[in-house]
């Protein structure tokens, strides 16, 4: 088995049920086989925030795990751990609208500009939009050199994910710290190539999805 | 997506809420040991209850989602963490602007008076609710009995510092012990419990056992549990969560839909086994009861 093998037939099927624990999890509790709690759209909120908080730094993961250990392979994983983040995400923003505001504007509006928290969660949410639109291979390549601009939006939306969920806390951000520092050394790993190329070459490479952020 | 709650009963102890409402007027004398109630005292059961879609929260609830972070600050930490908590003997220091300062055993201090159930509506701060049928005696009757001083304006109610049985209390979330209080005329109130059980039976620990403080017009984190010490004060006491974030939580912490929490809206609720909110009410509902209380005072600012 070469080592492409073993990443497309191993490691990438491993991750694909990983990411899809938090759903598995969601739908057994549903249906009554794992405790969901008293408030069940707020089970589903943390689950699925937390999910998309984790996969978002999943994503930004691949480039200096592929950088660090010369397993370029690992690119395959990435549109893949990518999408998942957005599936949660979904899920997070669709329970907020449906059962917290009842699917009305006025309401989403009003409790938007109202509170930061919600703002930079729905901003976050917003952002990860495009970026899951055109991950797909014909959108990769009509778009060029811009689909790396754009899919840099990806630290922006990791970086709102994480104060969101700074914000969200009550009292103990123990956690939400944790995520920040794995953002920030995520972040740090990146640094030396930016500084020795301020316009990284994006979307130049000839591999699957040619590019390194 | 389907949403049911497990179908599996989990413990021995569960009590349904229909096998309580059928069984209660047998039990309900018992949280307050040795005290029958009589015929007048049960037509009273289920005062207090004067929305229709006020339905029960059922006992899993409430006693499976707790906030009480002295046994952790999750919903599920403080049943899972206070199993093995000693509720008894227990003791209550009463001490201040009274008359009659003192040490009381648990039972010294609840005996004087009978069993009492009010079903409130609870909300948390957290913009969630219940309601939970409370068992226990006005507050106003132990504050007669306790014959407050002139002086006596406030009546502050500490919690159990006592890390050995309390986990949550080795971190250093929020200063302990956990202190509230309420002003002596709001304590006056009729609707304001001291609190010794709840669906006809001995508090749980993970409620707040033995002996708490039910104010059902304000959030719920003024009710402190586990009450070691209540003391008589002419001065506003300094409370734990005004004193931690007095721009999120002040010293009244009335139910109030039109003044938000800084970082959520408290106009709408979730009532704990709906899936959708639903609006909040102004003192949670019992504003003929306690809006006088607050006559001429903006409770924007003191919120």
């Amino acid at each position: 088995m070469t080592r492409l093998q073993f990443t497309t037939r191993v490691v990438k099927p491993l991750a694909f049920v990983a990411s899809l624990g938090p759903l598995v999890w969601l739908v057994l509790a549903a249906f009554g086989y794992r405790d969901i709690g008293a408030d069940p759209v707020k089970t589903i909120q943390v689950v699925t925030g937390l999910a998309t908080i984790v996969l978002l730094l999943a994503t930004l993961a691949v480039t200096p795990l592929r950088k660090y250990t010369h397993w370029s392979e690992l690119i395959r994983l990435r549109r893949m751990l990518g999408l998942f983040a957005f599936f949660y995400v979904l899920l997070h923003a669709v329970t907020y609208f449906v059962f917290d505001q009842s699917l009305d504007p006025g309401l989403i509006w009003a409790d938007t500009v109202k509170h930061p928290r919600i703002a930079v969660g729905f901003v976050a949410f917003l952002v990860l939009i495009p970026l899951a639109v055109t991950s797909t291979d014909g959108m990769i390549r009509r778009l060029g050199k811009r689909w790396g601009r754009l899919h840099r939006l990806v630290y922006l939306a990791t970086a709102l994910g994480v104060l969101h969920y700074l914000m969200v806390q009550k009292l103990d951000i123990t956690k939400g710290i944790v995520y920040l520092v794995a953002f920030l050394l995520l972040m740090a790993l990146r640094l030396p190539a930016w500084l020795r190329r301020p316009a990284p070459r994006l979307g130049t490479r000839n591999s699957e999805l040619g590019t390194t952020q | 997506m389907l949403i049911r709650r497990p179908p599996d009963i989990r413990t021995a102890e569960i009590t349904t809420e229909a096998a309580y409402l059928s069984r209660r007027e047998f039990l309900s004398g018992l949280a307050l040991a040795g005290v029958a109630l009589s015929a007048g005292e049960r037509r009273a059961l289920g005062r207090m209850l004067p929305r229709d879609d006020d339905k029960l929260t059922p006992w899993e609830s409430v006693t499976t989602y707790n906030n009480f972070y002295e046994f952790g600050t999750d919903k599920s930490d403080p049943s899972e963490n206070s199993k093995n908590f000693k509720a008894r003997p227990w003791k209550v220091r009463v001490e201040g602007e009274i008359a009659k300062p003192g040490d009381y055993d648990f039972d010294a201090l609840v005996n004087p008076y009978k069993a009492e159930e009010h079903v409130y509506r609870h909300r948390c701060v957290e913009a969630w609710s219940m309601v939970i049928p409370w068992l226990g005696f006005p507050l106003k009757d132990f504050v007669a009995r306790m014959q407050p001083t002139s002086r006596a304006k406030y009546v502050e109610f500490t919690t159990l510092h006592d890390p050995a049985q309390m986990p949550g209390q080795r971190s250093r979330i929020l200063p302990w012990p956990y202190v509230e209080a309420l002003r002596l005329d709001e304590a006056m109130n009729p609707l304001a419990l001291l609190v010794t059980g709840l669906y006809g039976k001995p508090l749980p620990n993970q409620n707040g056992a033995p002996l708490r403080l039910v104010v059902p017009w304000k959030y719920g984190f003024k009710g402190g549990k586990s009450i070691v010490r209540i003391r008589f004060t002419a001065e506003q006491p300094l409370t734990t969560w005004a004193a931690v974030a007095p721009d999120e939580y002040g010293f009244f912490a009335n139910v109030n839909p039109s003044v938000d929490h800084p970082r959520w809206s408290q106009a709408r609720e979730r009532r704990i086994g709906e899936l959708f909110r639903r609006p909040t009410l102004p003192f949670n509902g019992y504003a003929d009861q306690v809006a006088g209380l607050y006559a001429g005072m903006d409770l924007r600012r003191n919120f």
